[in-house]
């Protein structure tokens, strides 16, 4: 029989099938797309009026690429990625876990002419598109609150949309390995948490030890926020390429990886 | 003979050093009816699973229409290919109506069409009053009936249904049986496992027995049971009824006698002298009837419980 199938790291078999899949998702959340609203923007904002502006006005002012800016400004650029990473994360965990797993919807689709690897693609853009919508929000949100106005938040968009897949991408392996939703916890608070504090979100990492700064400069939230935060200062971001290249290098090679796995998951 | 719409030869599937599925072949006509049964364990679910590309085979070859492999074309067969599993897979989300729509844009097609088929396949499976009800709020032959709607949205030329009517109730499986039979006068062909003998006996033009991997039997079910059995069967039950087993007198007036439980069964060709016979014993109750499909089935399969069911 096919060879090329039995091995789980073949490239992936991508095609436009993956477009009612993703349609598919979006009627549901059409009907919940309110309610869903308010719980993905409720928390960042939360975040942003307790620290920015609570322990904002004890900070006061940061140094961020040789100028001193406003410490809420400081975390609203950072904490959008932080938004873009848990939405995303979110979704391709928990909720895809539910379509995959409790629903078997997963199983029901490739009685289609779909393809797994389809499928696959379907809930990451899914999750990636989750983020984006989130992200519009609070930037609506900071716009109105006055927070920036720099006309370069049109091009953090498309890259908060980056950050989006790269972590729809990651949390997708774990979606491939879980048994329930108990484990989604390890990948919270052994993966995002520290890697919320060590990405420079709520200050700036030239104050981590260097050792740690070393590994955190690295992190692919580290890039994001180096690439969204000066955008929000009407700034173009520096090593704008290498940050890019994270991203992209952590999107492809968790996808490859999460699709494998899931491929793993469903051969029987 | 015209080209069979699946042809399996030499089918073969192991988990580790466990045979699942062993040099099985078989194939399905036109319009015909092919049931597959077994006890649990035989490899029923893990037979179908390779015909839909979803677990890979170890040797063997899958072909359907003639021409088109699985796995390898296996996008091209599953558009002609209607699928109802063991599990529902519905949208629990979505109304029956969006179920339909949602599906049927897996196929490619475009809505318009889905909305012109979606009132036909709801009036089908007795569901038009149902359009816009969620299956939680459907009962289970309801979702069963709506998997089967589901399953029709490309208007497949072949059915392969996995225990379509398990854990239903005596209604609503003879409501499934009966849409079942509609589909095989508008002359579909249907690829059905199932452990009800009724169903298979109802259904089915040829039958499948599996166990542990291999095919033990194949044919006709009346064709089956002839081959295999006599044709009457005496039940005897009730207080001491086991020893009339080992009665010669009795045992001489049956072809074959076997225990389980509680329960003897007298196989017969002639029952009227052995009835004559069983009247010595007054106090116990007695059966008499055709044999069936289900005393096929265990003659092939045994009468143990299996470990694994």
């Amino acid at each position: 029989m096919s060879q090329i199938q039995n091995n789980i790291w073949a490239p992936p078999r991508l095609s436009m099938r993956w477009w009612p899949v993703f349609r598919r998702n979006l009627l549901v959340w059409k009907k919940l797309a309110i309610p869903s609203l308010v719980g993905n923007i409720a928390e960042p904002l939360m975040w942003l009026v307790a620290f920015g502006y609570g322990l904002g006005s004890l900070v006061g002012q940061v140094e961020h690429g040789g100028e001193k800016v406003p410490y809420i400004l400081f975390l609203a650029s950072g904490s959008i990625c932080m938004s873009a990473m848990n939405a995303a994360s979110f979704e391709a965990l928990y909720s895809a876990f539910s379509r995959m797993h409790v629903q078997k919807t997963w199983d029901g689709i490739m009685n289609a002419p779909v393809r797994l690897d389809d499928v696959v693609l379907a809930e990451m853009l899914w999750a990636a598109f989750k983020a984006l919508f989130t992200v519009t929000a609070i930037l609506g949100v900071m716009l109105g609150l006055g927070i920036s106005h720099s006309p370069k938040l049109l091009v953090a968009w498309p890259v908060l949309l980056g950050v989006g897949i790269a972590f729809s991408c990651m949390a997708l392996i774990f979606n491939a390995l879980a048994k329930g939703y108990d484990f989604f916890t390890y990948y919270f608070t052994l993966f995002l948490t520290p890697m919320m504090f060590l990405s420079g979100i709520f200050f700036p990492r030239e104050q981590l030890p260097p050792l740690v700064r070393a590994v955190a400069d690295w992190l692919p939230l580290s890039a994001a926020v180096d690439l969204v935060r000066p955008l929000f200062m009407d700034r173009w971001p520096e090593h704008a390429l290498r940050h890019g290249l994270v991203l992209v290098a952590f999107s492809v090679a968790s996808f490859w990886v999460a699709l494998a796995l899931t491929r793993k998951r469903f051969r029987g | 003979m015209s080209t069979p719409l699946l042809s399996v030869n030499h089918l073969v599937k192991r988990y580790g050093d466990q045979t699942v599925v062993n040099d099985l072949s078989f194939h399905i006509e036109p319009g015909e009816c092919l049931g597959v049964i077994g006890p649990n364990g035989a490899g029923k679910t893990t037979t179908i699973r390779m015909c839909l590309g979803l677990s890979e085979s170890d040797a063997g070859a899958i072909t359907y229409f003639g021409n088109q492999h699985m796995p390898a074309d296996a996008l091209a067969i599953k558009e002609r290919l209607g699928v109802v599993a063991q599990m529902d897979t519905l949208d629990p989300d979505f109304t029956a109506a969006e179920n339909l729509l949602v599906f049927g844009r897996y196929f490619g097609l475009p809505d318009r069409v889905i909305h012109e088929r979606t009132p036909q396949l709801l009036e089908y499976a007795a569901l038009s009053h149902k359009a816009d009800a969620k299956p939680g709020q459907l009962s289970g032959g309801m979702k069963r009936r709506l998997s089967l709607a589901r399953a029709l949205i490309n208007q497949p030329d072949l059915l392969l249904l996995d225990e379509p009517t398990t854990g239903l109730d005596p209604q609503a499986r003879h409501l499934m049986w009966e849409r079942l039979q509609v589909l095989l006068q508008q002359g579909k062909s249907i690829l059905l496992t199932t452990h009800f003998m009724d169903e298979a006996e109802r259904l089915c033009d040829r039958l499948l027995v599996l166990d542990h991997g291999h095919k033990i039997a194949e044919g006709r079910p009346r064709d089956l049971i002839a081959e295999h059995l006599e044709p009457e069967v005496v039940e005897v039950y009730g207080q001491g009824a086991t020893a009339l087993a080992k009665e010669a007198g009795l045992q001489a007036l049956a072809e074959r006698t076997e225990v389980s439980g509680e329960t003897v069964f007298f196989y017969t060709r002639a029952s009227h002298p052995l009835l004559d016979a069983l009247q010595a014993w007054p106090q116990l109750r007695t059966l008499h009837r055709p044999s069936n499909l289900e005393d096929l089935f265990l003659k092939l399969t045994g009468r143990q419980i299996r470990e694994d069911a």
